[in-house]
């Protein structure tokens, strides 16, 4: 009874004509499946992202060294929460439930960012977290803001917004040590040197090696690609960590006139697949973590349901 | 006990309380039985850690030997911790962790209630401000008490032990030494055995929407106030000193 | 439907006294009370909010995409609704 049927082609035709004058394609419209399927993996996983990446650093909250830097954490830690949920949100107006997203997530069909793979094993780490991991994310983040999903684009505008404290925590924590004695120095370097490559990782693979990057372009999901976005991030850090004193731990970092930016090191891309595969350091104690967690919250689920359930049937009555 | 001494003792006694219990709910982080509720109890956490740092700013100043807040948190030991023995115990499952919360929720609202009264004008506006705060975490915890005790017959049960367990330390909430009596007859301190009926009420009234009886006939534990611990409270110090202990001095 | 993660909720956040309530989000919550509080904990961190709305998700009637035409198109022609389509004296004001 609704307006006239389109067929197939002229969906496409319509979808396309929007995406070229750049407006938003909103949960009721409609969209090709594969925009969908491509949406739905990404949302769900930079969701899954924020979601174990409450862990590293959740890790740190009871040990922080001032009163400042616990309420700092434990505020960060809870905006990733609240981020996470934002995003979960905006996947499900695609149609899928988060209770699906989850389960995807425990069995590990559904993937998250490798960087959470990586163990926190000093305060320092907590700086070199905010500085680099939340900075490189960031990048990815100011990105997405225009991205063509109506509600993933407002959910990064919130989370933008919400972030732009956490990176300057993280830099302010290196700042600090940096500027302490020694062995605060020792600390904070130490961080760096472990935090800096796994941090250009998480950018993904080289644009040639990223074949779903191209469609993502296409479709205005992605605005740039992993190459200029990690081109941007190492220009960016370079001078602040020169700023601090402290070293770039890749020796080829040198500046290059002639592309207006940093030269640097080849990642060790065999790593960057092993964490991928499931074989980093964290892999598994993350999701064991998270699966523990949800199912010793299962029965407060249930009860929570059969009061609701109950309110509801006296309503009734 | 000179009259400052007495005043910081007391500013300590309501900061560790807020503190520890703080610390406990912030070991939940990421362990939430689902997402929204994560958030809740970070946001009660920071609260309650908020609070004890404006006491223990204050409490600083009032020692005056230019020491600050994070030299009372991180440098006193166990037997300089005053808190009450209820928010040192170590989580369980979510029934243990919210009736922790209740209780000491209900005790803190009255608490905070009438701290306003205060003749000591630092403590009343702290008080004005945390009044805020736990009129909202009561609010919280006492919703989750009907939805558990009133949910499944599985939530009832954990509700129910988590009562056996946690009534032996309600007593001494509303113990008071002598020092403490003095300030009360100045008019600084809360006269907490005024507050008990009170939290009495409202447990009660609480307890029998979730279908919960009251334990009767517990031996009721104390000792926290004069530093006299569980041990529980030695490994929540021990991780959360160690860093700043083990770099004595620098800056953060 | 209560699948174990409660149901879905849309949050409408007031940010001043006297202003519309506006869409922040959703949240999920199993019952009305939870709801608020949920949102208040997720949406009101910031300071964003003197009052807030929870509505469950279903009971929300939606617009279509199709409606765009029927439902929106007719009135772009009313300019009569418009106070500028009509013509007053010159030097007339307060009106």
């Amino acid at each position: 009874m609704n307006s006239l049927k389109l067929d197939e082609n002229q969906l496409i035709e319509n979808f396309e004509a929007k995406l070229a004058k750049n407006e938003m394609i909103e949960p009721k419209d409609w969209m090709p499946e594969q925009y969908r399927k491509h949406l739905i993996r990404q949302i769900s996983q930079h969701a899954h992202s924020e979601i174990i990446g409450m862990q590293p650093e959740g890790n740190w909250i009871t040990r922080a060294p001032s009163m400042r830097r616990k309420m700092v954490l434990l505020a960060k830690v809870q905006d990733e929460a609240g981020h996470g949920l934002y995003l979960y949100s905006a996947a499900e107006s695609m149609g899928i439930s988060r209770e699906e997203m989850l389960y995807q997530l425990h069995t590990g069909a559904a993937k998250y960012s490798s960087i959470f793979n990586y163990p926190t094993l000093t305060w320092a780490d907590m700086g070199a977290i905010g500085w680099l991991v939340d900075g490189a994310a960031i990048m990815n983040q100011v990105m997405l803001q225009r991205t063509s999903y109506g509600p993933y684009s407002r959910a990064m505008v919130r989370i933008c917004k919400e972030e732009s404290f956490h990176q300057r925590q993280g830099y302010e924590i290196m700042t600090v040590l940096a500027a302490g004695t020694p062995a605060q120095k020792e600390m904070a370097q130490d961080a760096l040197n472990r935090w800096w490559w796994p941090s250009l990782m998480m950018f993904g693979p080289r644009d040639e090696e990223s074949p779903n990057s191209a469609q993502a372009i296409k479709w205005k999901i992605k605005r740039e690609t992993n190459d200029q976005l990690r081109q941007r991030f190492v220009n960016q850090t370079v001078p602040q960590v020169e700023k601090i004193g402290l070293i770039v731990p890749d020796k080829d970092i040198k500046w290059n006139d002639a592309k207006n930016g940093y030269d640097f090191g080849e990642i060790n891309w065999d790593e960057f697949w092993t964490v991928v595969k499931g074989n980093g350091p964290c892999n598994k104690t993350r999701i064991a973590a998270k699966i523990k967690s949800h199912e010793e919250g299962a029965w407060v689920r249930e009860a929570a349901n059969a009061h609701a359930a109950k309110i509801n049937k006296n309503k009734a009555a | 006990m000179s009259q400052n001494n007495s005043l910081f003792n007391y500013i300590l006694k309501i900061a560790d309380n807020q503190l520890i219990l703080g610390h406990r709910l912030s070991e939940q982080s990421s362990k939430g039985p689902f997402l929204e509720e994560d958030i809740a109890c970070s946001n009660i956490a920071l609260d309650l850690i908020g609070a004890a740092n404006s006491l223990y700013i204050y409490a600083a100043s009032i020692q005056g030997e230019n020491k600050t807040e994070d030299d009372l948190v991180f440098l006193r030991s166990e037997r300089d911790y005053k808190n009450v023995l209820l928010v040192e115990q170590p989580n369980t499952d979510f029934a243990f962790l919210m009736l922790r919360q209740f209780l000491f929720d209900t005790y803190d609202f009255y608490f905070q209630q009438a701290l306003l009264n205060s003749k000591d004008e630092t403590l009343a506006a702290i008080a004005a401000k945390t009044l805020k705060e736990s009129t909202y975490h009561l609010r919280h915890s006492g919703n989750w008490m009907i939805r558990l005790g009133d949910g499944t017959t599985e939530s009832a049960m954990r509700l129910k032990n988590a009562m056996n367990q946690l009534w032996c330390f309600i007593d001494e909430l509303f113990e008071q030494d002598e020092t403490e009596i003095a300030l009360v007859a100045q008019g600084i301190a809360v006269d907490s055995n005024a507050i008990k009926a009170q939290f009495d009420n409202h447990v009660a009234s609480i307890m029998q929407n979730a279908g919960m009886d009251i334990p009767t006939n517990i031996f009721m534990q104390k000792g926290g106030k004069q530093g006299v611990h569980t041990e529980h409270l030695g490994f929540l110090l021990a991780e959360m000193q160690y860093v700043h202990r083990s770099f004595p001095g620098v800056k953060w | 439907m209560n699948d174990s993660q409660g149901i879905l909720w849309e949050v409408f956040i007031q940010s001043k006294p006297g202003q519309p309530h506006k869409h922040a989000g959703s949240v999920h919550a199993h019952d009305n009370e939870m709801a608020l509080q949920n949102a208040r904990d997720l949406y009101c961190r910031r300071n964003e909010g003197t009052n807030l709305w929870v509505v469950p998700a279903s009971a929300i009637v939606a617009s279509s995409p199709e409606d765009i035409g029927p439902f929106f198109e007719p009135s772009n022609d009313k300019v009569y609704r418009h106070p500028t389509f009509y013509t007053v004296p010159e030097g007339i004001t307060h009106m």
